[in-house]
């Protein structure tokens, strides 16, 4: 007899408050291996909340989150983390190898000596974002792209099972922004789960396979194709409807240069 | 007296003078290598002002204790301090959640109505006995010297309140080297500490003891004020040459060593306090670090300052 595998996520009738204000409301979610889910919103929607509070960062009123079938501490093990860039202090005295070797500690155990393995499995993240030859750097001397990249090379050196990505995409540039999602997609392929904040609706439907929406509740989770509708989206940004003709008409302009732009 | 005129000018000039001053010099070198260690954690996790905080709301508790036991040991004095700084964080925690008052202004009342009660407690008791409270704010680190002395198989050996010291700085650099990837991680990232599976909070207590505890062994050398500065200058002049922690951490024991003889020799030359000289020998070298340093000193890379700011600012919008 075959023993169903735990899933990576379960959410139940999970509510978050902050200040007495519920900031999520009895949000059920259930997420398989292997899917890439972009959790999409208007701002306030409690998108990092979500993701914080499947962290244990911000402490749920109801509800129970389990990872792997756990709902303890221990769980978040198997988890990384890639948090929002400006929740990250910049000027902290670390260079981008020493964030990503962070990522090792896991592996390596509190107090043993980093091995060689793990100082050239690190390197070997670090070039896999392109960034080796920025190792010695000090985070805050790098670009945003940079910086994201480096937190992205952390998350590979976790070799976690279930990632959790807050913004990836904020404030990169378009080289990284290619990067991060050949990194998302390679990580679905090897059988990883991934869960990323995103914001940009026009970019929403090539990037992930499963959405999440959300606005203080969960709307919809569901394939892509399933969910990412007019009349879904339109429940889930309520009466902002500007946004997306705003989203449409950004689409339109870049496909059109105006001739001033010429 | 006109011995005591030349003692006054040239104050190495016995072989007494010399082992005199060199144990005020270790004393000093001690409190701020401990002092620096935790400071270098306190600063990085953006939490200098709570260090100030701690060492003035943690005064009633070693007044308490030292009126209970009559002595100024390091135990009962750092149980009493840990329990007054319980108290401090239970009462902010109180008057954030309980009142409309904010996090900065609950800590604000706090730590100066705790700092109050233990001036008042002192002068109650400097009434009755020989306690000075201006040892207690300032320091008198020029009286180490004068501590009991201790003898082991029959051959002196050294001071009690150098052993006091020595026992604490020791405590001190084990914790740092042992716990530093605990220390490290949950500074830098407090989810990546979660997800690594380390004991956040547990970390976060044991360093508010050690810093407790650090607080404790050094007020009678440099005073519940002045051990601030001991505790901020060392991170944050190196802070300016290095750009990785374990370097900061090491930069601390030659910048120690430069405050305590840099500071008695100040404090002889100029008729200063010990203690307060050797503050400012710290801020002397903080100078000329922060404005050459090449790690962000102002007049090395502004430029780089400048564009690192813009894009913050940008990423901020």
């Amino acid at each position: 007899m075959r023993v169903a595998l735990p899933k990576p996520l379960e959410i139940h009738d999970l509510t978050v408050a902050y200040q007495q204000k519920p900031v999520l409301y009895g949000i059920d979610l259930e997420v398989e291996p292997g899917s890439l889910v972009g959790i999409i919103g208007p701002n306030g929607a409690g998108k990092s909340t979500l993701i914080k509070a499947i962290m244990g960062i911000m402490k749920s009123v109801d509800g129970y989150v389990k990872v792997f079938g756990d709902s303890s501490r221990k769980a978040l093990t198997r988890v990384g983390y890639v948090p929002q860039r400006e929740s990250v202090d910049w000027d902290f005295p670390v260079t981008a190898m020493d964030v990503v070797l962070m990522g090792r500690f896991g592996h390596i155990g509190w107090f043993k000596r980093i091995s060689k393995r793990d100082r050239s499995f690190a390197s070997e993240c670090l070039e896999q974002m392109n960034m080796l030859p920025y190792a010695n750097r000090q985070i805050g001397n790098l670009s945003g792209g940079q910086q994201q990249r480096v937190f992205l090379a952390r998350a590979l050196a976790q070799q976690s099972d279930l990632y959790l990505m807050d913004e990836p995409f904020e404030g990169v540039d378009a080289i990284t922004e290619k990067a991060i999602v050949d990194l998302l997609k390679n990580l679905r392929n090897q059988g990883k789960t991934l869960m990323v904040v995103h914001h940009d609706l026009s970019t929403a439907k090539d990037y992930f396979d499963h959405l999440a929406l959300l606005n203080l509740r969960l709307v919809a989770y569901g394939k892509t194709e399933d969910v990412f509708t007019h009349d879904l989206l339109q429940k889930t940004y309520g009466g902002k409807l500007t946004v997306l003709s705003e989203v449409g008409s950004r689409k339109l302009n870049e496909k059109q240069p105006t001739p001033e732009a010429l | 007296m006109l011995d005591f005129a030349e003692a006054l000018l040239d104050p190495w000039s016995t072989r007494e003078q010399v082992i005199w001053n060199l144990q005020i010099v270790f004393m000093g070198m001690m409190v701020s290598l401990s002092c620096g260690l935790v400071g270098c954690f306190v600063v990085v996790r953006r939490m200098a002002l709570l260090g100030d905080a701690v060492s003035h709301g943690i005064l009633p508790g070693i007044v308490t204790a030292y009126l209970i036991t009559d002595s100024l040991s390091i135990g009962p004095v750092w149980i009493g301090a840990c329990l007054a700084g319980l108290g401090c964080g239970a009462s902010i925690e109180w008057l954030r959640t309980k009142t409309p008052l904010r996090e900065d202004a609950a800590m604000g009342l706090t730590f100066t109505s705790f700092f109050a009660l233990g001036i008042v407690l002192l002068s109650l008791e400097a009434g009755a006995t020989h306690l000075d409270p201006a040892c207690f704010l300032y320091g008198e680190i020029g009286l180490t010297p004068l501590s009991p002395k201790l003898e082991l198989w029959g051959l002196p050996s050294g001071n009690q309140a150098l052993w006091n010291m020595g026992v604490v700085c020791l405590t001190t650099m084990i914790s740092v080297i042992v716990f530093y990837r605990f220390l490290l991680v949950t500074s830098f990232d407090c989810s990546l500490a979660r997800s690594l599976g380390m004991p956040v909070i547990w970390i976060q207590y044991g360093l508010m003891l050690l810093l407790a505890l650090v607080v404790v062994a050094s007020f009678e050398s440099v005073g519940v004020i002045l051990v601030l500065a001991m505790m901020i200058l060392p991170p944050v002049s190196s802070a300016f040459l290095f750009h990785r922690l374990p370097s900061i951490l090491m930069c601390c024991l030659p910048l120690s060593i430069f405050y305590s003889v840099a500071g008695l020799q100040l404090a002889y030359s100029m008729n200063f306090p010990i203690s307060a000289s050797m503050a400012l020998a710290g801020i002397v070298i903080f100078l000329p670090c922060c404005l050459l340093g090449p790690n962000g000193g102002v007049l090395t890379n502004s430029k780089k300052l400048k564009t690192r700011k813009s894009s913050r600012d940008l990423s901020a919008n």
